[in-house]
């Protein structure tokens, strides 16, 4: 279905869809069509880590969608923020905070909170970072 | 002063202070063509991210919502790269949107940042106005880090300052956005400053 991309009125259907509509499926459908994380419905921080648990559901578990598991592959071998991982999954952060939000009710990982600014870190970390960052 | 016990159950299901995993974040921001995408892949391993945001949020501060019925999600792309300090221990580097109808991005961006890069270039230093007055508004720290061109008028970073009109104590570097050295400078003298400016308010707050 690429008639789109002439920009011409669908024959059929009338002006219900055109090129401005972006692609065919839209991020939102994995999702179910939900773009808030379910009840517990925290908006991830981009930064907070997202760490899988040892003794989660496995993922062939029939109710995960194919980019829940994604997800859970790539907190496989390490902690990852929410950045990380949707740029790992190549999803937009918003479909990836709603997939999140599923595992984190399934007890399949656990999601830090993102870090008041009353309470950046103290001057030991910073000075940890400015060394690191020397060695670099 | 308040000793320290790691072993302290202030939250018993939270993994203790010592072995909890620290994400910091620092904003990249700048006008377009500043070089905001070149220091992040200097510095760290850059991945574009991509956000689909839902423009009947954004649209409250978006003044022209004309088509906003018929299109009710858009993509905005950004950079973002990891530097791992330690296991345990990362900076994430976020380079902003740079058109302003994404300022709805920063809000969230700027939650929790540790601080920002405001990169400027000389020949448009008035690109940066907009990203300036947005951390100094919301006492973000910030240092500018002014980009050196190959061809471009050198400034001093004091003429910089002036023209900026920065907050007193506001650090300005000289850098080449393209080299890994010179952006680590610049991350350094954030990340010193931020911790000057962290320290100031606590002894404020105690005061």
């Amino acid at each position: 279905m690429t008639e789109h991309t002439t920009g011409a009125p669908h024959e059929r259907g009338g002006h219900w869809y055109d090129r401005e509509a972006g692609p065919l499926v839209r991020p939102y459908a994995m999702t179910g069509g939900r773009t808030r994380p379910g009840p517990g419905g925290a908006r991830f921080d981009l930064i907070a880590l997202v760490t899988l648990l040892p003794g989660a559901p496995g993922t062939d578990d029939p109710a995960l969608g194919p980019e829940h598991r994604a997800l859970i592959d790539l907190c496989r071998p390490e902690t990852q923020s929410v950045a990380e991982l949707a740029a790992g999954a190549d999803l937009p952060v918003g479909v990836v905070r709603v997939l999140l939000g599923d595992l984190l009710e399934r007890g399949s990982v656990t999601v830090s909170l993102p870090v008041p600014p009353a309470h950046l870190p103290d001057e030991r970390v910073l000075r940890e970072v400015v060394r690191g960052l020397r060695a670099l | 002063m308040v000793p320290e016990h790691p072993e302290r159950p202030e939250h018993p299901d939270a993994p203790d202070a010592e072995t909890a995993a620290l994400a910091l974040k620092i904003l990249v921001a700048g006008g377009f063509g500043a070089g905001k995408t070149t220091l992040v892949g200097a510095v760290s391993e850059i991945r574009p991210l991509r956000t689909e945001e839902l423009l009947s949020e954004a649209g409250r501060s978006v003044d022209d919502t004309d088509g906003v019925d018929r299109k009710v999600t858009t993509t905005v792309a950004m950079d973002f790269g990891r530097i791992t300090i330690r296991s345990g221990l990362s900076l994430y580097l976020f380079g902003t949107p740079g058109q302003d109808r994404f300022w709805f991005l920063w809000d969230e961006l700027a939650q929790g940042a540790l601080g920002a890069v405001v990169l400027t270039d000389t020949r448009r230093l008035e690109d940066c106005f907009p990203a300036v007055d947005y951390f100094e508004h919301r006492r973000i720290p910030f240092v500018v880090a002014v980009n050196c061109f190959e061809g471009a008028r050198r400034h001093d970073a004091r003429s910089v300052y002036r023209a900026l009109d920065l907050d007193a104590g506001t650090p300005v570097v000289l850098c080449d956005a393209r080299e890994r050295d010179s952006g680590k400078e610049v991350l350094i003298r954030l990340v010193e400053y931020a911790g000057r400016m962290h320290t100031a308010r606590l002894l404020d707050s105690v005061g």
